[in-house]
């Protein structure tokens, strides 16, 4: 072990003493009610905020922290990446051969660690076709405690490629480097596809032809923080939802699964993911709609809305959720119920106020979704960034959706 | 013997880490509050784009009573005037309000804690996610000129959270401010 890791381990260890500290002390020190009133302003401040209001704590507090700290080291230590697989800082490898993906960079063979998947709901890429991959460090699993956001184990890497037009383009990776930090690069493929190198924190724009007239950007890290971070770092695409082996065939631009590919059963039945709701292995998930159209048509608002729009994060108090929760004690359609002939703050343009909804069944025009996933200007169109061109199959299955709803429908 | 010395050496880093834990968690840190936020507010020119102006006995002013408000709703813009070739590119309306210019049409937005029209269902995460970001809510469109979060978004987090604790201490004005306009021919309507 080299004292680079020691560090690390501490570092690690450090981050689990503060949380422990802060917990601690707001179980022995009840806020006063001045504190309150700001926590209503700061309801997921970081360690550092909280500490702002709590700067005593007692003995008992303290040798438990200490104590957990020392656990916490010790844990760290045992979970750093394995050979092949290099320790993750904040500043991402120059070349994405360094990242651990391939075990042959010149053959562009996969290192066999590393796990195929593909969801079942893509994210629409303007058309790209894409390939991802996992790497999970050795003896450690997924935490499903929250079926909905899973939490994944230090030294976790995540690999997205892009291509268009049979060409790589970009290929995105995110690290988890312990401690609830994770880092994010694109890296950028050369045109004969020798070489993929970092890009700058900014992105890249115009890197290659979606269709002519149009080029694809590759996204800067605030752009991937974005989408990827709310509450907790998330790995979209990569859920119970997405790799149920109950595959919806009708879902938009589905993709063609193959059997080195693993599925929410495989990560079951490898040991890879735990504290999961046990009715998943006997039940495949899916989403329990009224009529097939109803089933796809939620599945890529889960895919291609949810991902902000849900309760985890930023857009909560906007009161619309797409994503649909996997988990027991949700009823199934709150996603819809939610949207239903209700009004937001957007108005279609030229319409009298008070005629948009977010979903208006039987009438497309005065539904705010389907509008803005149907436009492309910069300051209506929906998803806001990482698109430039909409998705005319989803703008007709979610039209049709409208069209046929029918109340009893609901799924 | 060596390890031994080793053991004491990873037993000292930790007592060590400890010490400097428990430290950075009782460590002092700037209150973010309502008044510290004032200060920064009115030092950093919020205002300036904000509150709308309105002409006074020596000339424009801030209108105090539309404080922080943004674009007054009731005040309609006709079409921005297309500035010919040249280093003229931008638009101002009097009151400091609307800005046209290669981006399109932006209004400042009402930054009162009204619910409805302000960002009275805001959290302080996110107002910092929208500084930090450039984008509305941390995840939405972009933010445009000539807001200055390029700069803002060095303040640390608990500057932001004092602005935005003074935000949500000022009188809520309901105020509807109009969406952007996009440039002509950047993607339909």
């Amino acid at each position: 072990m080299t004292i680079r890791e020691v560090i690390k381990a501490l570092a690690l260890g450090g981050t689990a003493l503060a949380r422990f500290l802060v917990i601690g002390s707001e179980l022995t020190f009840p806020p006063s009610s001045k504190i309150k009133t700001e926590d209503r302003h700061f309801t997921y401040g970081s360690v550092s905020d909280k500490m702002i209001r709590h700067r005593s704590y007692s003995f008992l507090t303290l040798s438990a922290a200490v104590l957990t700290f020392l656990i916490g080291g010790i844990a760290s230590l045992g979970s750093l990446p394995v050979p092949g697989h290099s320790p993750e800082t904040l500043d991402p490898p120059a070349h994405l051969r360094e990242t651990g993906l391939y075990a042959n960079f010149a053959s562009k063979t996969i290192d066999p660690r590393n796990l195929s998947y593909s969801p079942q709901y893509p994210l629409w890429s303007d058309g790209a076709a894409k390939r991802r991959w996992i790497f999970l460090p050795a003896e450690t699993s997924i935490d499903a405690s929250d079926p909905d956001v899973w939490e994944f184990p230090a030294g976790t890497k995540v690999w997205k490629e892009f291509s268009f037009h049979g060409r790589r383009v970009e290929t995105r990776l995110i690290a988890s480097l312990g401690g609830g930090e994770w880092m994010f690069a694109s890296y950028a493929w050369d045109a004969d596809e020798s070489d993929a190198t970092l890009v700058p924190k900014q992105g890249l724009r115009n890197v290659a032809e979606i269709q002519p007239g149009l080029r694809h950007d590759i996204p800067g890290v605030l752009d991937c923080k974005a989408c990827h971070v709310n509450r907790r770092t998330e790995i979209l695409g990569f859920s119970a939802l997405q790799l149920s082996p109950d595959r919806d065939p009708n879902a938009p631009h589905a993709e063609r699964t193959s059997s080195d590919m693993v599925s929410l059963q495989t990560l079951i039945e490898r040991g890879l993911i735990r504290s999961y709701p046990r009715s998943w292995a006997q039940h495949p998930i899916r989403i329990e709609a009224s009529n097939p159209t109803a089933r796809a048509a939620l599945g890529y608002l889960h895919a291609n809305c949810g991902n902000c729009h849900n309760p985890n994060g930023a857009l909560e108090t906007l009161n619309m959720f797409w994503r649909h929760s996997v988990a027991e004690n949700t009823p199934s359609g709150t996603a819809v119920t939610m949207a239903i002939n209700r009004t937001g703050r957007f108005r279609i343009p030229g319409e009298e106020p008070g005629d948009t909804y977010l979903i208006r069944p039987g009438d497309p025009a005065h539904s705010a979704v389907l509008f803005r996933m149907s436009s492309r200007n910069p300051f209506h169109q929906m998803p806001p960034l990482g698109t430039k061109l909409a998705d005319a199959d989803a703008v007709s299955l979610i039209r049709r959706w409208i069209l046929e709803y029918q109340k009893e429908e609901r799924p | 013997m060596k390890g031994t010395a080793t053991k004491f050496f990873l037993l000292g880093l930790i007592a060590l880490g400890s010490f400097a834990g428990i430290l950075a968690a009782g460590a002092p840190v700037q209150p973010r509050d309502a008044k510290r936020g004032a200060y920064l507010v009115n030092s950093i020119g919020c205002g300036d784009c904000h509150t709308p102006m309105k002409m006074g006995p020596s000339g424009p002013e801030p209108d105090q009573a539309r404080m922080l408000s943004g674009h007054p709703e009731a005040l309609v813009m006709p079409p921005a005037p297309k500035l010919p070739p040249g280093p003229w590119m931008t638009s101002v309306a009097a009151t400091m309000t609307a800005w046209a210019g290669p981006w399109g049409v932006s209004f400042t937005a009402n930054l009162t804690p009204d619910p409805e029209t302000g960002l009275g269902k805001w959290q302080a995460q996110t107002f910092i996610d929208t500084i930090r970001s450039g984008r509305v809510m941390g995840k939405g469109r972009q933010l445009q000129p000539p807001m200055p979060y390029p700069a803002l978004r060095n303040l640390t987090d608990d500057d932001l959270g004092a602005i935005f604790a003074y935000l949500q201490s000022i009188p809520r004005l309901k105020n509807r401010v109009p969406d952007p306009i996009a440039p002509q021919g950047a993607g339909g309507r």
